[in-house]
């Protein structure tokens, strides 16, 4: 049975993947390690854990200015997540989704954190908006 | 988004191949966030000049104009970056010559960063290259628009100086800097502005710690909300708000507080709440200031301390003043080191008043233009490192994978002295 959550696109283009799932917001800058593509803050629940190729599904951003650089960064060195859902829309989590240029779906309902599990097969359409659950 | 006439002529290549791949970012951007409009600014502050290994890639296969439209403007098309459109400064970025030698940090890194400061002087960028531009002249005036990154630049110029910015990234800033615009969005609406939390402090905020060991509790609690702070405060000084701003954005996402009867948007509790319902106060007492300073303190375990930080944002001049009388005609402990951060025109006043030498002559050092965290290193072998700054506290031990003690600076200097970690809570 598949579930569908319906948001907003904000960075064009499909993609399948595995879900990361985290309910505490990410740091760019001092969160993640660009070169691992690995959150790196002590206190994270992802602490050392690898998001590259993973649908990143997190609140949002918190933390320094630097985060769109830092994800952007992730893109240049190949270790990028292959998609981000978010709800909490900022500067730093929108502007950082386009510059990591991955499918991207905002503001989905029902709240994709608390019906995504990680590891769940997503689809996730940045031109509709729609978040699948494959399974 | 709508655009006016000038917008879209922008968009349409009129001015330029760079100038049209910057519409087309704050386009998508400010579509993104849902903005209805751009609004025109004339105060940029962001990076352009500091290193990373994903720009060093770019500038080595295709030169400066390639890493500013790839990093600056997310562009892969190939122009030349014309003069900014309006005034713009570069932030704190990585170290520079003052450091050589002094970290693992690169020779090489070092002369990028020079090279890009020519080139980037050459198109108008003022490298400040600090993360406190209004310590240094870039002052906005309440109700300006501008366009700033460093998160806590951002929460001082939007709460203390009453201009109105989100906080900006290297793309949005790089943008802005070439079309004068930025997505009217955010902390840029009044309705936008007011308080949405109350936090009453019941315990004595009356020192520089004090204010980063609050800042540090209020960005936990509210993360991205705007808190507004009442309670036992004493007159904050521009380094306790420089501090409390900063702490906030790191345990946080604070962009803007008001303090009624100290900040501008708050001249009572009731304006900072734009005339809404304020909201019952969440208490900070003395679990919560303890929750703060153990947190900040719980990356340290060894006692043995070799590396202390100071100025963090970056260390005001009377912040220097204060290490130097601190420091005077005593020396550091053997393999102990000691820098202050500030940015480097303060420096220059730093050397004029001799305060530069009484912290040499003690064995410490006075750097410019970065900071550990920013530049991630520190001195060689560094293990334990002390600090008087939450954000340093807070960044470093996952940055650089170091113990971390945070305390006053009275703490941090005795402990470079000693070189032994005897602070607590007092």
């Amino acid at each position: 049975m598949t579930v569908e959550l319906r948001g907003r696109g904000i960075v064009p283009g499909v993609v399948e993947a595995e879900a990361l799932v985290t309910h505490d917001p990410i740091s760019g800058f001092g969160g993640i390690d660009v070169a691992t593509g690995t959150v790196i803050e002590p206190r994270h629940e992802l602490f050392g854990v690898c998001f590259t190729g993973k649908v990143l599904v997190f609140p949002g951003a918190k933390g320094s200015s630097g985060w769109s650089g830092f994800f952007q960064s992730t893109r240049l060195m190949g270790t990028a997540p292959a998609a981000m859902v978010f709800n909490v829309v900022t500067t730093k989590a929108v502007l950082g989704a386009i510059v990591t240029r991955v499918p991207t779906v905002v503001e989905a309902a029902p709240n994709p954190l608390d019906v995504v599990r990680t590891g769940d097969l997503l689809r996730v359409d940045g031109n509709t908006g729609v978040v699948t659950v494959l399974q | 988004m709508k655009l006016t006439d000038e917008e879209s002529s922008m968009r349409d290549g009129v001015e330029g191949d760079a100038v049209a791949a910057a519409m087309d970012l704050l386009i998508r951007y400010g579509d993104a966030l849902g903005a209805e409009r751009l609004v025109d600014t004339r105060n940029v502050a962001g990076t352009m000049t500091q290193p990373s290994p994903a720009k060093a890639q770019l500038v080595r296969e295709k030169g400066w104009a390639k890493a500013y439209a790839v990093i600056n403007l997310d562009s892969d098309d190939d122009f030349e970056i014309p003069r900014m459109k309006v005034p713009t400064c570069q932030l704190q970025h990585g170290f520079s010559d003052d450091a050589d030698g002094l970290t693992s940090y690169s020779k090489q890194s070092i002369e990028l960063q020079a090279d890009a400061e020519s080139y980037y002087s050459e198109r108008g960028v003022n490298v400040l290259a600090t993360c406190t531009p209004y310590q240094v002249g870039n002052l906005p005036v309440r109700g300006e628009h501008v366009a700033w990154m460093e998160s806590s630049a951002v929460v001082y110029a939007n709460s203390v100086l009453g201009a109105r910015t989100n906080c900006e990234g290297g793309a949005s800033t790089g943008a802005a800097a070439l079309t004068g615009k930025i997505p009217y969005w955010g902390n840029h609406l009044t309705e936008n502005r007011y308080a949405t939390h109350l936090l009453q402090a019941d315990t004595s905020i009356d020192t520089f710690q004090e204010w980063g060991l609050l800042g540090y509790y209020v960005g936990e609690v509210v993360q991205e909300a705007r808190p507004a702070i009442v309670g036992s405060l004493a007159q904050p000084d521009l380094a306790d708000l420089k501090h409390f701003g900063a702490a906030t954005a790191t345990s946080g996402g604070v962009e803007i507080y008001h303090i009624p009867g100290i900040t501008p948007e708050a001249p009572t509790l009731e304006a900072a709440f734009g005339g809404g319902t304020v909201p019952e106060a969440i208490r900070y007492g003395d679990a919560e200031r303890r929750w703060a300073y153990e947190t900040l303190n719980a990356q340290g375990d060894s006692d043995d301390v070799d590396f202390i930080l100071l100025g963090c944002p970056h260390a005001s001049l009377d912040q220097v003043a204060q290490v130097a009388h601190l420091l005077e005609g005593r020396r550091l402990h053997e393999g102990t080191e000691l820098w202050v951060m500030t940015p480097r025109a303060l420096r220059t006043m730093a050397d004029r008043n001799g305060y530069t030498q009484t912290i040499m002559r003690a064995g410490g050092k006075v750097l410019t233009d970065s900071c550990p965290a920013m530049s991630r290193a520190a001195p060689p072998g560094t293990r334990v490192f002390a600090t008087d700054s939450a954000k340093q506290a807070h960044y470093l031990p996952a940055i650089l994978g170091i113990e971390a003690w945070f305390g006053t600076l009275d703490e941090c200097v005795d402990a470079a002295i000693t070189g032994r970690w005897r602070g607590e809570l007092a």
